[in-house]
């Protein structure tokens, strides 16, 4: 049976979309070398972390501040959106708003037409990955080249990231290796880090130097003074955003703070829980294009604000936290079911506990109703989220806004998704049972007298498990036979 | 109020001994595991304590609350609220259950102020077992059994909820005889999550399979855990894999951490019995 809300969208895309999901966990979860790599790479990840917060205290008291920067920031959103583009105006910054991914790729093909653009050079934004930036630029005849490592591997590999900070993890060096053989002319096979390291470098450095326009993404946007804020590590972003005579830069609506002040103790946490530096090896403040007497930076400066779903969530005040993420990856590091399936698996631009709270807002609940569903709730992600967003609790809260019958001035796009009339009753009669002590006790009663009853195939629960039996009687039985 | 999981470390201030406890023994116990139960009374009782059993409880509404129908949860906890009316704290016997009731109650009565106001007054004298007997009782016992060395599964709830990873250990490490032997990847979950078990089975056996890998290297005896829920998804893995390879003892037994205490301090726990 399909909701409405499905039947809106013409066929039942869920069920299909949720097959495919089972399917790629399915066989995530069976492939050893993926198992044992993403175990490596995670553990790796989680005790470079843990070695930047030594003091609990101070990890609290910088976890608790930038939650409120975060907080504070998002309640001035519209304000501090306006202030943003005033101050960027005035310092020649043009501005461009995207309410979707087409009117994003669509603005910015524009200004790639505009100056008869063939190579667009990318520092890393997974919001160009949100709004399948290159797919849209080589459908228009403009090349469009990932200059982050990761993404060139990732690029070169025909794949999508598989995690927001380090987009290649799932790759060995081997496969590098190959990759680099087979793509880039006149390389020899090797697999030695530092070399492959020498040939990427010099291939991309080639690419600076003819790429019409640069791209990057944006960490931090300042309201007061009108700047972008960019962390990385390669200097990629550097080029990328000072070589070129355009640079474009994309980011999402919640990305901007107030003061420059409010950015210091979020780039602080951001790089301590991202990767476990302390600082990240190049922060770039861009303030605007070249100015008369400016030996570099690029001519023309684009800044495009892209909402794709952002505002239904800053809507709804529970859901208005999953906005607060400034997107260091710690949640996926720490979670035990992204550690099992890796980042494909999930089929979104932003896979593992974040992916699995903004995803729904980007694309709608008919097609990522099961995500939320797919956590154990054990809480891993809200532990070390450095702006404290209640993960689990916004999981349960998509549960409930897909599972809920279809209503009107629903929160989301796909409300009731997951309805299911026939589940639905049975939590029905479930309440029932256990809001009635007496029904309760009279169904306990049966349920362990009768325990040679119980069915032996279980679901889920005896895929892997001996079966559940009642004990022959209840804790209540005890309890009244020793009184 | 928010749970320590979303990172409100502050340490929970506890009352002075009681004379009176409620026992919310939760369903799960009360169905499939009423030793842990019945152990957990008597190690109170033992104490000097006069342990209340309600006998009207049923559940805390978890299961309905986390699989997304807070109504029916509420429906549940509305008919929970009445067990309490006399001002002693809640013991309960499980990491999950008591951080469901001491932190998601309120929320599943926001609804409605009068019932909100009833849940948030018994969440805040909600006790988990082991904190309860370690924080409020000062539980210190002479170990009476022989040398052995076992392993701790602490629940996720209690480890992120309750803010209770190291009332586990401090208790064992009370017992002069019992060595507890830490496995790699403690903090992680065991892969129960309730109905995530039966909704995502092959996510959920990679993450108990891992689990009783981890514990079973540290050639402990036996698993000692807080949880219910964790002891049968842990235990009833390491069964199967048994059963699969023809082996007739078990390889990890586990049991409630009121179990073993009991045992160990010269109690008779109710499962000895028999
Ligand atoms: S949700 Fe929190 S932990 Fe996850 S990427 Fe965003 S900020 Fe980092």
């Amino acid at each position: 049976m399909s909701s409405p809300a499905q039947q809106s969208a013409g066929k039942p895309v869920a069920f299909v979309s949720a097959q495919a999901l089972r399917a790629r966990m399915h066989d995530a979860v069976n492939d050893p070398h993926l198992r044992q790599s993403f175990r490596g790479a995670m553990d790796f990840l989680m005790a470079k972390r843990a070695a930047q917060f030594p003091d609990q205290g101070e990890l609290d008291s910088l976890r608790s501040l930038s939650e409120s920067i975060r907080q504070y920031s998002l309640s001035k959103l519209p304000d501090l959106l306006e202030q943003l583009e005033a101050n960027l105006t005035r310092n020649g910054v043009q501005v461009h708003w995207a309410e979707t991914p087409e009117e994003a790729n669509a603005i910015m093909l524009g200004i790639a037409q505009r100056h008869a653009a063939r190579l667009i050079v990318k520092g890393k934004s997974m919001v160009s990955e949100e709004i399948e930036f290159n797919h849209a630029m080589e459908a228009a005849g403009v090349g469009a080249l990932e200059s982050d490592m990761g993404e060139y591997i990732v690029q070169l590999a025909g794949e999508k990231p598989s995690h927001i900070i380090m987009p290649a993890i799932h790759q060995t060096k081997q496969q590098i290796a190959k990759l680099f053989a087979e793509h880039i002319p006149g390389v020899d096979y090797t697999d030695n880090v530092d070399a492959l390291i020498q040939i990427g470098r010099r291939v991309l450095r080639e690419k600076f130097e003819v790429a019409d326009i640069g791209l990057s993404g944006v960490n931090f946007a300042v309201a007061e003074t009108g700047t972008l804020c960019l962390v990385e590590n390669e200097g990629n972003g550097r080029m990328c955003t000072t070589v070129p005579k355009v640079h474009i830069a994309i980011t999402g609506i919640e990305k901007v703070v107030e003061k420059l002040e409010h950015v210091a103790p979020l780039f602080s946490i951001l790089t301590r829980s991202a990767t476990g530096q302390a600082v990240s090896t190049y922060f770039n403040m861009i303030s605007g294009p070249r100015r008369g007497e400016d030996k570099d930076g690029p001519e023309e400066v684009h800044l495009v604000l892209l909402d794709n779903g952002r505002s239904q969530a800053y809507a709804d005040e529970q859901l208005r936290k999953t906005l607060q993420c400034i997107r260091c990856g710690a949640c996926m590091n720490h979670c035990p079911v992204y550690t099992r399936i890796g980042g494909h698996a999930y089929g979104t631009t932003y896979p593992g506990p974040i992916g699995k709270i903004i995803s729904p807002h980007m694309m709608g609940l008919e097609q990522t109703h099961l995500l939320p569903t797919a956590s154990s709730l054990c809480g891993a992600c809200g532990e070390v989220c450095p702006v404290k967003i209640p993960i689990p609790e916004l999981l349960i809260r998509l549960r409930g806004e897909a599972n809920s019958a279809p209503h009107a001035n629903p929160a989301m796009v796909g409300q009731g998704a997951a309805y299911d009339p026939k589940i639905s009753l049975l939590w029905k009669l479930w309440a029932r049972l256990y809001a009635r002590p007496a029904t309760y006790r009279a169904f306990t009663w049966l349920a362990t007298r009768f325990r040679a009853l119980t069915p032996t195939q279980q679901s889920g629960w005896t895929a892997a498990r001996t079966p559940l039996k009642p004990a022959s009687r209840r804790l209540r039985d005890m309890v009244k036979d020793r009184r | 109020m928010s749970s320590p999981s979303h990172g409100a470390n502050t340490p929970r201030t506890y009352p002075s001994r009681p004379q009176a406890v409620y026992f919310y023994g939760t369903c799960l116990v009360d169905m499939f595991v009423p030793e842990a139960g019945m152990d957990a009374i008597t190690l109170l009782e033992r104490e000097g304590i006069r342990v209340i059993f309600p006998d009207n409880q049923t559940c805390c509404g978890q299961p309905a609350f986390t699989s997304g129908f807070p109504d029916e949860a509420r429906r549940v906890v509305e008919a929970q609220l009445d067990l309490f009316p006399g001002n002693h704290p809640i013991v309960v016997p499980s990491g999950s259950c008591a951080g469901m009731i001491r932190w998601h109650w309120e929320k599943v009565c926001a609804g409605d102020p009068a019932l909100k106001a009833r849940a948030e007054a018994i969440s805040a004298r909600t006790y988990e077992l082991a904190e309860f007997l370690l924080h409020v009782l000062g539980f210190n016992r002479k170990d009476e059994g022989p040398a052995t060395t076992v392993t701790l599964h602490t629940s996720c709830s209690a480890r992120r909820e309750m803010g209770t990873h190291l009332v586990g250990r401090e208790l064992l490490a009370r017992l002069g005889n019992v060595t507890l032997a830490h496995h790699d990847h403690e903090s992680e979950c065991c892969g129960f999550g309730g109905t995530f078990s039966l909704k995502h089975p092959d996510v959920s056996t990679a993450m108990v399979s891992d689990k009783v890998a981890s514990l079973k290297a540290t050639g402990a005896s036996q698993l000692v855990t807080a949880d219910c829920g964790c002891m049968l998804n842990i235990t009833q893995r390491a069964a199967r894999e048994d059963q699969d390879a023809g082996r007739a003892c078990a390889s990890l037994p586990g049991e409630h951490l009121a179990t073993f205490l009991l045992r160990r301090t010269g109690g008779s726990p109710c499962g000895d019995q028999k």
